[in-house]
């Protein structure tokens, strides 16, 4: 099934504040099943927030989420895959970080 | 511009079923996708060209198109009259698939070659508009003096100015995200974000380790001897030090809270680590190797 992303979304439709997105226009903007995020939700890579009963995604979350919705659909990995993958871009970020560090202090006997 | 071989790119021969041709691309994709290999600019040239030989290997026509006179595109003048005579054909998506990948990695970057024979973009570029902002990274390049202090700095990112606060202390290689400052969302969507790596160059004498500062002093013998007082240069400006007698050459002293900023931490500095280098004298005159034979002499007497 084609994921388009562009919608007909107006700024007072997206977000009735600018932190939090409705879990149900998100779902219907990228045509979704609710299980999907609740399946994110439960292998911890995504936060729901529930106010008055209804459930929101952090706008924070967008960057991420799209990426898990690619993966997903797009790149047919299943939830497990993604759960894992999710867990070795984190280590390998972590690794980019520390060589950084790593770099910095070889530049020290470089001179 | 040279002619590319879609099937080498698949990894297929110019036989291959299009339950193949499919196949292979899901596979290379998988690999070679820019949300699984970030910051990999080879891989997201690999998945450009890999996007690109499906976009012509998937589509019957294209491929028909392709293998008919891929190799011979200089001379394919048809090649003008097919894209007049099929307005709008090449809006369409791979027809077997029905899907494709919508991130925007790039964005406009198909080959020469495959303009010439087709003509602009694929109908996924064209067509296909994001719901929130991309992410955009830009690199700082700053002088460590820049760093030592927090100032605000204007930068112009996509044609807008944006005013900065760079805390003091930022490392080399560091990134920092600022939120919403991105690509504009489409359709009322949030904007993405703009990151900021820096790097930092440092043509001081002071070589840096996060937020400590390490630095070579000359020391004449005598002092290193005797014990004294020199004056030696820090970061933001000279402070006199009192050198121990029996001063090793390479021994180090710690001046706290000489260092560079500790990043976030308002008036909190790392340390500065002086490496004695203690200068042996040059030139000696007869008189001053005499004393100095005496002084050998009063040493191995004495033991």
């Amino acid at each position: 099934m084609k994921r388009n992303y562009s919608g007909n979304f107006k700024n007072s439709e997206v977000m009735e504040n600018k932190q939090l997105i409705p879990l149900e226009q998100f779902c219907a903007h990228y045509h979704i099943e609710f299980a999907f995020i609740h399946s994110l939700h439960d292998y911890g890579l995504v936060e729901i927030t529930t106010v008055e009963d209804i459930q929101y995604l952090k706008s924070e979350q967008l960057s991420e989420l799209e990426k898990l919705i690619r993966l997903y659909y797009e790149l047919e990995i299943n939830m497990e895959g993604i759960d894992a993958i999710n867990h070795l871009l984190q280590r390998m970020n972590e690794l980019r970080q520390e060589l950084g560090v790593l770099k910095n202090r070889l530049r020290l006997y470089e001179d | 511009m040279e002619f590319i071989d879609y099937y080498k790119i698949l990894e297929l021969t110019k036989n291959a079923t299009d339950a193949e041709i499919k196949k292979a691309y899901r596979k290379l994709a998988r690999k070679y996708h820019p949300d699984l290999n970030p910051n990999d600019a080879a891989a997201k040239l690999k998945f450009q060209q890999v996007n690109e030989a499906n976009e012509v290997l998937s589509d019957l026509e294209k491929r028909k198109k392709y293998d008919e006179h891929g190799k011979d595109w200089k001379y394919a003048d048809d090649a003008k009259r097919y894209q007049q005579q099929r307005p709008g054909q090449n809006r369409q998506r791979p027809t077997y698939s029905g899907e494709g990948f919508s991130g925007d990695f790039g964005g406009g970057d198909f080959s020469d070659f495959f303009e010439s024979m087709f003509g602009g973009q694929s109908g996924r570029r064209g067509g296909q508009v994001k719901f929130r902002g991309q992410d955009i990274t830009a690199e700082l390049h700053l002088n460590i003096k820049d760093v030592y202090t927090t100032h605000k700095q204007t930068l112009t990112v996509n044609g807008k100015n944006i005013r900065l606060t760079i805390p003091a202390g930022v490392e080399h290689g560091q990134t920092i995200k600022i939120a919403g400052h991105g690509g504009e969302g489409v359709n009322g969507g949030p904007s993405g974000d703009l990151f900021i790596s820096f790097s930092i160059t440092n043509p001081t004498k002071f070589r840096r380790e996060g937020h400590h500062l390490h630095t070579e002093v000359d020391l004449d013998l005598y002092t290193a001897v005797l014990g004294g007082e020199i004056t030696v240069d820090t970061f933001e400006g000279k402070v006199k030090l009192v050198v121990k007698p029996e001063t090793h050459n390479g021994q180090k002293v710690k001046l706290r809270g000489k260092g560079f900023p500790v990043y976030k931490i308002e008036g909190e500095f790392g340390d500065l680590f002086i490496t004695w280098n203690v200068k042996i004298p040059a030139g000696l005159t007869d008189h001053e190797k005499e004393l100095f034979r005496q002084l050998q002499k009063l040493r191995s007497d004495g033991k």
